[in-house]
């Protein structure tokens, strides 16, 4: 982990209540995807964990949904602004598993980890294909970026809106054979992806975090190895070790 | 030559500065960041005797100047953290620790209490009787001078070293509780823990904490733990431990005027992970501005 400052080169609208926001700075280190980076947000007490999107050159690209007062306060960002970032956060993902063939599956918000990983694991030369799922056709994203990568592109929204009609899983049954999965959404999806998947694979989680960086035990969940913290052990959890919570 | 050097019960620590149980774990995932041997001391996460998990997330909710957490004392268990945590602590800190205890019962904290007593690097035992996320321990035996006064009195029977009892601000009567812990022969007092609080989800209309309560820490404590340091001052001769919203060396200085030894910084550490570091970086500075030659001789300024 480590503190950076940043500044805001772009912050734009692009699926509904969707944006993507590229930021200068130093990005050395920060290639490994599936981590994210913590945001110190003028007026907020705690920091906005975003996973990275995409690294290239001297820029980080994030991609967020405004989804309460912080990330709104996000959207309004200038070009110029500076952030206070904590940078380098979380596992990652674990690229030397994916086999040859790997199916990466992201729905809604957690699509943008999986553009890094596709792009990593296109340059280790893998055949990749990717299914994300949305609601509905007004907050699709990325479909484009992750075609012009060369890789398969399938997309499923649960209203029929556009491509696939239903979830990722539906899309899943059409991939064929595939070596590993990579997972990143709500946590619905991801349990509908652990079952309906015979391949092993990692699954990235979400929690409500305190400090992001491992101190505060506030984003804790039980696995088979003990309990892990999502933002320090995780976000990135093995299939074979989660434990799924029981239904309130 | 600013002198932030301050005594607590018999050790002398190198400035007040003291992380506050359950910000900063057993101290490595800090000193990745900075050298933590610059602290005072620190206070290592909430110990019980049995491994807890702590309760259901989501445990943090965001707050207007602070946030709520209901972690529920998640701990790998007093021998773990013997065996365990302690060896990988002392390759990071080489000076006393601060062990925070707490239980479900008398028994709980005396057993939890006397094994970290013999633990070498161990300089003060802090005894949590103010978590306000368990449920049939914790913040019930800081609730009430007797009850308090009987859990101090068993377990200063067991325990050698300076023993520190935390308070819950989530009484009437502080200044009371503090006075039955004196009166058990308890060494200090550090307070205030948490201030219970909830948050409600306006778009699924229910508690936002799997808790449905929780403990609210931040800089909006800085006001209410200040009035009870002051309070706790007048009643008590032991010295205070003071914490409750300290954010910066002026928050320190307010502090000790209200009474307070030293001081314990816990939720600024979650947003700033140097926020410790950069305290005791402008303590001098902010020493010289106020003029004030040795930091030991403010405590209980104010009064």
């Amino acid at each position: 982990m480590e503190e950076r400052i940043f500044t805001v080169k772009s912050n734009k609208l692009i699926a509904r209540d969707v944006y993507e926001i590229k930021l200068s700075g130093d990005i050395s280190g920060m290639q490994r995807p599936g981590q994210f980076v913590n945001i110190k947000l003028d007026g907020f007490y705690l920091r906005r964990p975003i996973s990275v999107c995409d690294i290239s050159a001297d820029s980080l690209t994030l991609i967020y949904k405004t989804v309460g007062n912080g990330t709104e306060y996000m959207s309004t960002l200038q070009e110029g602004k500076k952030l206070d970032l904590l940078t380098m956060l979380g596992n990652g993902y674990d690229i030397s598993k994916s086999g040859s063939s790997p199916l990466l599956i992201g729905g809604g918000c957690g699509v943008p980890p999986l553009y890094l990983l596709a792009k990593t694991l296109v340059a280790e030369g893998k055949s990749v294909t990717i299914i994300t799922g949305f609601n509905t056709k007004s907050e699709m994203f990325y479909k484009n970026e992750f075609k012009s990568l060369g890789i398969r592109t399938l997309v499923a929204t649960a209203d029929g809106s556009y491509g696939a009609k239903g979830f990722v899983t539906d899309a899943m049954v059409k991939c064929g054979d595939f070596s590993y999965t990579y997972a990143c959404g709500p946590e619905p999806m991801l349990k509908a992806v652990y079952y309906a998947s015979k391949a092993s694979g990692q699954y990235s989680f979400e929690e409500r975090m305190g400090c992001g960086f491992g101190a505060c035990m506030g984003c804790s969940c039980k696995t088979l190895y003990g309990s892990k913290r999502i933002c320090k052990d995780g976000p990135v959890l093995e299939k074979e070790e989660i434990i799924w919570p029981t239904q309130e | 030559m600013a002198d932030t050097r301050v005594a607590l019960c018999g050790i002398t620590l190198d400035n007040p500065v003291i992380p506050a149980s359950g910000t900063f774990g057993y101290g490595y995932e800090f000193a990745k960041f900075y050298d933590i041997n610059r602290l005072g001391t620190f206070s290592f996460k909430g110990t019980t005797k049995e491994p807890r998990f702590g309760n259901a997330t989501p445990r943090i909710a965001e707050c207007p100047s602070g946030l709520l957490n209901c972690v529920g004392l998640q701990n790998p268990g007093v021998n773990a953290v013997i065996s365990d945590e302690l060896p990988k602590l002392k390759k990071v800190f080489r000076k006393p620790v601060m062990a925070n205890v707490s239980g479900f019962s008398t028994e709980e904290y005396v057993y939890t209490a006397s094994l970290l007593d013999k633990e070498e690097q161990v300089g003060w035992i802090e005894l949590n009787i103010s978590c306000p996320n368990v449920h049939g321990g914790g913040m019930a035996f800081g609730t009430s001078p007797k009850m308090a006064y009987e859990v101090v009195a068993a377990v200063r029977k067991e325990v050698k070293k300076p023993l520190i009892v935390k308070l819950s601000p989530n009484v009437t009567d502080i200044a009371s509780v503090a006075a039955a812990c004196e009166s058990a022969d308890a060494d200090g007092i550090s307070l205030i823990n948490t201030v219970l609080g909830m948050r409600i989800n306006l778009k699924t209309r229910k508690p936002l904490l799997a808790n449905i309560t929780g403990g609210l820490s931040g800089p909006a404590l800085l006001p209410i733990a200040l009035r009870m340091i002051y309070q706790v001052y007048e009643a008590v001769k032991i010295p205070i431990i003071g914490m409750g919203g300290i954010s910066c060396a002026e928050d320190v200085v307010e502090a000790m005027l209200a009474g307070a030894t030293a001081v314990e910084i816990g939720a600024a550490n979650l947003v700033n992970p140097y926020a410790c570091r950069d305290i005791i970086e402008a303590l001098p500075e902010t020493m010289e501005k106020y003029k004030i030659n040795k930091l030991a001789e403010i405590t209980g300024g104010a009064h």
